[in-house]
């Protein structure tokens, strides 16, 4: 895509999102968790968000739908499908849950009502949005618990009667409840085992083929994304330090955080990474405090006096205007 | 010489939880051996029994049959036996948040062991030494520190002083790295490594990571219900996996690519009714794709418990319990 396209195509994108910020209230002061963020997501298209924890991720994703904490503040744009969440009244807002986005919350055990069965709480969400006449609720139950690779019975099961992987999948049922065009996945196969982590995977990505859904993915762990994802994001202390193409973006990355955050994930089979681990010094920063300039500088390998001064915004490294990453030495394309 | 620690035929049993429910064989018959200076990976999914072995050990979890031997002798019963076995043999755990006293100094913290064991001489002097082995340097800016002022990754370096300062012989790591931050995980790793190494440390970790066995492992073990399935040195394992259960592990490593994807159905099975003959032979892809029954083993896999053997046309160590690799050699 060229960059005159890239301009062209928003007004078609389903989510479109433009400088989101978030900033809790605590009793130190404000602390700002999402410090400008712009990202677009197309019909169809998944895009994965990398980061590690306290980085605004998830507090991003879920300011998405506005589902935050009453004196959380959020500002910018939030287009989804043509409409603007932050301005839509409590109704519109409720009306728009589910129905255009839904999110797979992470940690299913906790997510999931203990007491309830499983096909009542499948049943909620489309008994609020009254998608579907009463009379074929017990159906559309079935059907959805197929659709995700469960026997239609479970849905007279209780949670704790259902395994770590089931629980994800009932999760992603719940999602696909109200026919959404976007799933918010936030960390959906963390805490599950690899090939539980696989079979989700496979799920999330069949899923998404048949009904033409987008997806946003949110993980701490990059090399996910690299079989889900079309395009990837990296954030970094509440802003996006890289995006770009998935594939490309994993294999060679321009900004150091991503560099590091990748190198993290071995190549098994790999020479250079045997008997040498990679990794930073350090933590990532508590937004609450974040450094001056880059906020990656006092990590970063390849830090330059520049770098506690000046806040790099995102720019193309290459002649790909999709992709762009936000530092120092990421030469503007010519 | 011999091995540091030898783990002979070792099976920990756990009672029903219930009544009319069945013993749980949690460890079903392990053989494995740590050297000096030598990194072993213990590779598996939850419930495979490997942090059971693990505490097994460390004598921290009684067992119903075998023996564990550190230093060619079994690990001692009796209570003064036990605790100089313990100063040897040290555990690090998962959570380096969980397993630190927020109260405590970091000096405190990685003393405490010393004291345990009644180590008076030259405390301070141990307490830095261990410090700066770990990458705290200098030792004594640390001293008066609390575990809430560092990062992750340091407080992690703290949690291995605390063991290291009794200068163990042997380190059992669970999971070392699985709750930190992905760019933290490195350092500590790389701590691992460096132990081994240059202090001739054996490690023990137990993973469900085959990237970080990759890093710093140089054998591994997989671990399939209780049992070791397949066992070798790193690179020959994973560059030549022959258990159908190991090549399904590596083949859903995302970008991992050599191997077709195999995802197995189900999940860990329950090791309170591991199955006939190979137990792995419910979700075994050789089962199910009609080769077990075309190498003529469909009622050898059903029913007849296949043993670790050495593979063909392997690496010396190279082992694995399959009927069909075994058929095919």
């Amino acid at each position: 895509m060229s960059a005159d396209a890239a301009i062209a195509g928003s007004a078609g994108h389903l989510l479109d999102v433009r400088d989101l910020r978030v900033t809790y209230r605590s009793n130190n002061g404000p602390v700002p968790a999402v410090r400008g963020v712009d990202m677009h997501i197309a019909a169809g298209e998944t895009l994965g968000i990398a980061g590690e924890s306290g980085c605004g991720k998830s507090t991003m994703a879920m300011a998405l739908l506005k589902l935050v904490a009453p004196e959380t503040t959020v500002t910018g744009q939030i287009l989804l499908d043509g409409a603007d969440v932050l301005t839509m009244k409590p109704g519109e807002l409720r009306a728009v849950r589910w129905t255009k986005a839904s999110v797979i919350f992470q940690g299913a055990q906790h997510v999931l009502n203990p007491v309830r069965k499983i096909g009542h709480q499948i049943d909620e969400a489309i008994v609020l949005h009254n998608t579907g006449g009463q009379h074929d609720q017990a159906t559309r139950v079935g059907d959805l618990l197929a659709l995700v690779g469960l026997p239609r019975r479970r849905a007279q099961d209780y949670p704790h009667e259902l395994s770590g992987g089931q629980k994800q999948r009932v999760m992603i049922a719940m999602a696909l409840a109200c026919d959404p065009l976007l799933i918010i996945a936030d960390e959906p196969t963390t805490a599950l085992d690899v090939m539980v982590q696989a079979q989700i995977l496979r799920l999330l990505t069949e899923i998404k083929h048949e009904r033409g859904l987008s997806m946003l993915f949110i993980t701490h762990d990059l090399s996910v994304l690299s079989s889900i994802a079309d395009r990837l994001a990296v954030m970094y202390a509440g802003k996006i330090v890289e995006e770009g193409p998935a594939k490309g973006l994993l294999r060679g990355s321009h900004h150091p955080y991503t560099k590091a955050l990748s190198a993290a994930f071995p190549t098994i089979g790999d020479p250079a990474s045997r008997f040498a681990p990679s990794g930073l010094k350090g933590d990532p920063p508590d937004p609450s405090s974040l450094p001056t300039g880059c906020s990656f500088h006092p990590r970063c390998p390849v830090v330059t006096d520049a770098c506690a001064a000046i806040d790099i915004q995102l720019k193309a490294p290459t002649a790909d205007a999709t992709w762009r990453a936000a530092c120092v030495h990421v030469g503007g394309a010519a | 010489m011999n091995p540091l620690l030898t783990i002979e035929d070792i099976h920990v049993t756990y009672p029903p939880r219930r009544r009319g429910g069945g013993v749980s064989r949690a460890v079903d018959g392990v053989d494995l051996e740590v050297r000096a200076g030598e990194i072993v990976a213990l590779v598996g999914e939850s419930g495979c029994g490997k942090t059971t072995l693990a505490r097994a050990v460390l004598g921290l979890q009684s067992t119903s049959a075998g023996t564990v031997r550190f230093d060619g002798s079994p690990i001692p019963t009796d209570a003064g036996g036990r605790k100089a076995f313990r100063r040897q043999a040290q555990l690090v755990f998962q959570d380096p948040s969980g397993s630190l006293n927020p109260r405590q100094s970091i000096y405190e913290i990685v003393a405490e062991g010393l004291r345990i064991h009644g180590i008076n001489d030259g405390e301070p002097a141990r307490v830095a030494e261990a410090l700066s082995r770990c990458g705290l340097r200098p030792p004594e800016r640390y001293f008066l520190r609390y575990p809430h002022e560092l990062s992750g990754g340091q407080r992690q370096r703290v949690v291995i002083a605390g063991a290291m300062v009794l200068e163990p012989r042997l380190l059992v790591a669970d999971e070392p790295v699985s709750s930190l931050d992905a760019s933290v995980r490195g350092e500590i790793l790389d701590l691992l490594l460096g132990l081994a190494r240059h202090h001739q440390m054996g490690i023990l970790v137990i993973t469900h990571d085959l990237g970080l066995a990759w890093n710093i492992a140089d054998r591994i073990a997989v671990m399939y219900l209780g049992r070791i399935v397949e066992v070798g040195r790193t690179e020959d394992l994973l560059a030549d996996p022959r258990h159908p259960y190991t090549r399904a592990l590596l083949s859903v490593v995302p970008e991992h690519r050599s191997l077709d994807e195999q995802i197995l159905v189900g999940e860990a099975p329950d090791p309170t009714e591991i199955p006939t003959g190979c137990r792995f032979h419910p979700r075994c892809p050789v089962m199910h794709s009609n080769q077990a029954e075309h190498l003529g083993i469909f009622d050898r896999c059903r029913l007849v418990d296949p043993g670790l053997k050495s593979v063909a046309n392997g690496s010396e160590g190279h082992q694995a319990a399959c009927h069909a690799v075994e058929i095919r050699s």
